[in-house]
């Protein structure tokens, strides 16, 4: 089976702001998800997750390797021909401008065709099918600075559906959402992974939400690969120290019996 | 209306028809207002053709291209203000609050220091000037706002403040240095003045504002896509970085062909895209294109005003459009900017 994304040895670096800091550089990065995972991608701060997004939705290319979203290279695919692909939920958007629910699903619509002035009925049917799987088709006419932050979650989903991808690349999910919100995006994703066959790639610092939810994860240190498997390999208390720098406890949720991870707080 | 689902061609067509009949009521309207005293009933001769002379002169060669010149303005400068708006994602970016107005003018009068006049020739180079000083007053700013992840509401106002009043100061140090007489009418021009344009001009006003819609408006889904942030949009497959070139130069091109042939007009592009989302809702599909017909139906009824308020004395155009731009601007600053992201 072709996997669906693929990363050859990339690397990447960013331009030196000023002489003397250090700019990230993504190392020799080589990975494989396959069609219909959920796959997760967990690291401290500065390892190159959001990199990671940024190079897998084509926002940066590689400056060394390849990455490959259903066996073809993306150097060689126009952004919207990647954006027909791919599908990126931000953590947040700006809101300077009343734009409404519908509006904003409606967007996820330009890389079908970017050429176009109006949308169609058809995008119209399918931005009004993304409302209704996550649940905000009642939100279709309110502006977006009157939501809640898990209701704009929702609709940037929706926008995300709206652009019937194969991959769904999320950007921390979890950053701005109370409890509730989190559980309820956590059985949103198991939903669309398991009816809609999306492939997910999910990027997050909460380490027992990756675990949770993923069925491989990754986790990135200092801009590598320091371990690929099923969160039972990779959320090791030796592991996560060295990646981390801290002293954390591994132990099993009591009801998934997925691995949970407490951090050791530091007696003063 | 924004509850009325989204935009369509279909009701994008009736908006613009319901427009259009509004902008051709208040031309009507203002063929037959002014200080000179032309009865009703002789403006309609003049109009069919039976009447010559003194009426004939000011109804077609005094009012008609002062309205046509009011139109053409006032639609430019509605589109550059939704132009500049969409590219720096604040709701109260306008070309005379960006200095772009300013860097114009400027431009504007370096030309006339050299000599150019109102012939054909000089109308495009009085406007490739303004063009220019548009161009460098628009590049300053962005380069005294922009921060690494984007341009802060406020910096990016104080910066157009910065670079306003640095080119103002320009414009009164050529002013002072230069001998009044070449400059003749440039203060009443600096305010706005719709009033003295050649055919000739206002034919090369009409292709530029022409040509800077076309820039603007064909983007106007793009930069729906943009208002989610320049990452957000390049993930939906827009090239973020031409789309803001194209917008920036057909914006800036606006600015430069209001003031090379009317004055740098303050507030159009802010209280007119700004009123017409509150109307309408926040598509630039729908915005821009309304904008140029009511920013043109506002600057005419502005001119209008300022043509028979005191007649036969004349006011500026531009102190009309302040004297409405200033307070609303100071509500939509207390109202909508903490909603603002930064």
């Amino acid at each position: 089976m072709t996997p669906l994304v693929e990363c050859r040895r990339v690397a990447f670096a960013y331009p030196v702001p000023s002489a003397g800091a250090a700019a990230f550089t993504l190392r020799d990065l080589s990975l494989q998800v396959q069609p219909g995972e959920i796959f997760g991608v967990i690291g401290p701060n500065g390892s190159g997750k959001t990199t990671l997004v940024r190079l897998l939705s084509r926002v940066l290319m590689p400056s060394g390797g390849q990455i490959l979203i259903d066996g073809a290279d993306t150097a060689q695919l126009s952004r919207a021909e990647v954006a027909r692909q791919v599908a990126v939920v931000p953590q947040d958007v700006p809101r300077a401008f009343p734009h409404t629910v519908e509006e904003l699903v409606l967007m996820g619509r330009f890389p079908r065709a970017p050429g176009r002035f109006f949308e169609t009925r058809d995008d119209r049917a399918a931005a009004e099918r993304a409302m209704e799987s996550v649940g905000v088709l009642a939100l279709r006419g309110a502006q977006l600075d009157r939501l809640s932050g898990g209701e704009r979650q929702r609709v940037m989903l929706a926008r995300a559906l709206a652009q019937e991808p194969r991959l769904l690349l999320l950007d921390e999910p979890t950053a701005f959402l109370d409890l509730r919100y989190q559980a309820e995006c956590a059985g949103l994703l198991r939903r669309l992974g398991r009816e809609a066959g999306l492939t997910i790639v999910l990027v997050s610092h909460d380490l027992g939400f990756a675990a949770e939810l993923s069925d491989r994860l990754l986790l990135l240190a200092g801009g590598a690969a320091m371990r690929v498997g099923p969160p039972e390999m990779v959320i090791d208390e030796a592991v996560l120290e060295a990646a981390y720098g801290c002293r954390v406890l591994v132990d099993k949720h009591p009801i998934s019996r997925r691995p949970t991870v407490h951090l050791i707080y530091p007696q003063g | 209306m924004s509850t009325d689902g989204p935009v369509s061609a279909g009701r994008l067509a009736v908006l613009l028809a319901g427009l259009g009949l509004m902008v051709a009521l208040v031309a009507l309207g203002a063929l037959f207002l002014g200080s000179a005293r032309v009865p009703p009933r002789d403006v309609l001769a003049v109009l069919t053709g039976h009447v010559k002379g003194v009426d004939q002169v000011v109804v077609l060669s005094l009012r008609l291209p002062r309205i046509l010149a009011a139109l053409l303005a006032g639609g430019a400068l509605a589109v550059a203000g939704a132009g500049f708006q969409a590219l720096t994602r604040n709701p109260l970016a306008e070309p005379s609050v960006l200095g772009v107005s300013s860097g114009a003018a400027f431009g504007v009068i370096v030309a006339q220091v050299f000599g150019l006049g109102s012939g054909l020739v000089d109308a495009v180079g009085l406007a490739a000037c303004a063009f220019a000083g548009a161009l460098v007053a628009g590049a300053g700013v962005y380069l005294i706002a922009s921060r690494a992840g984007g341009m802060p509401v406020h910096t990016l106002l104080l910066a157009g403040v910065i670079v306003g009043i640095f080119f103002s100061s320009a414009i009164t140090v050529l002013i002072s240095v230069v001998d009044f007489d070449r400059l003749g009418g440039v203060v009443h021009w600096l305010l706005g003045n719709l009033g003295p344009i050649a055919p000739s001009g206002l034919a090369v006003f009409a292709v530029l504002a022409a040509l800077g819609c076309w820039l603007v408006i064909g983007q106007a889904r793009s930069l729906n896509l943009l208002a989610l942030g320049e990452e957000s949009a390049e993930q939906l497959g827009v090239d973020a970085e031409a789309l803001k070139r194209r917008i920036f130069a057909g914006a800036a091109l606006l600015t430069a062909a209001v003031v090379a042939f009317v004055g740098p007009i303050g507030f159009v592009g802010l209280i007119v895209p700004q009123a017409l989302r509150m109307m309408l809702g926040a598509d630039n599909r729908v915005v821009i294109p309304t904008a140029l017909l009511g920013g043109g139906a506002f600057l005419l009824l502005a001119d209008t005003l300022a043509r028979n308020l005191i007649a036969p004395a004349e006011l500026s155009v531009g102190v009309i459009t302040a004297f409405c731009g200033a307070p609303f601007f100071i509500y939509l600053l207390r109202s909508r900017a903490p909603d603002v992201a930064p």
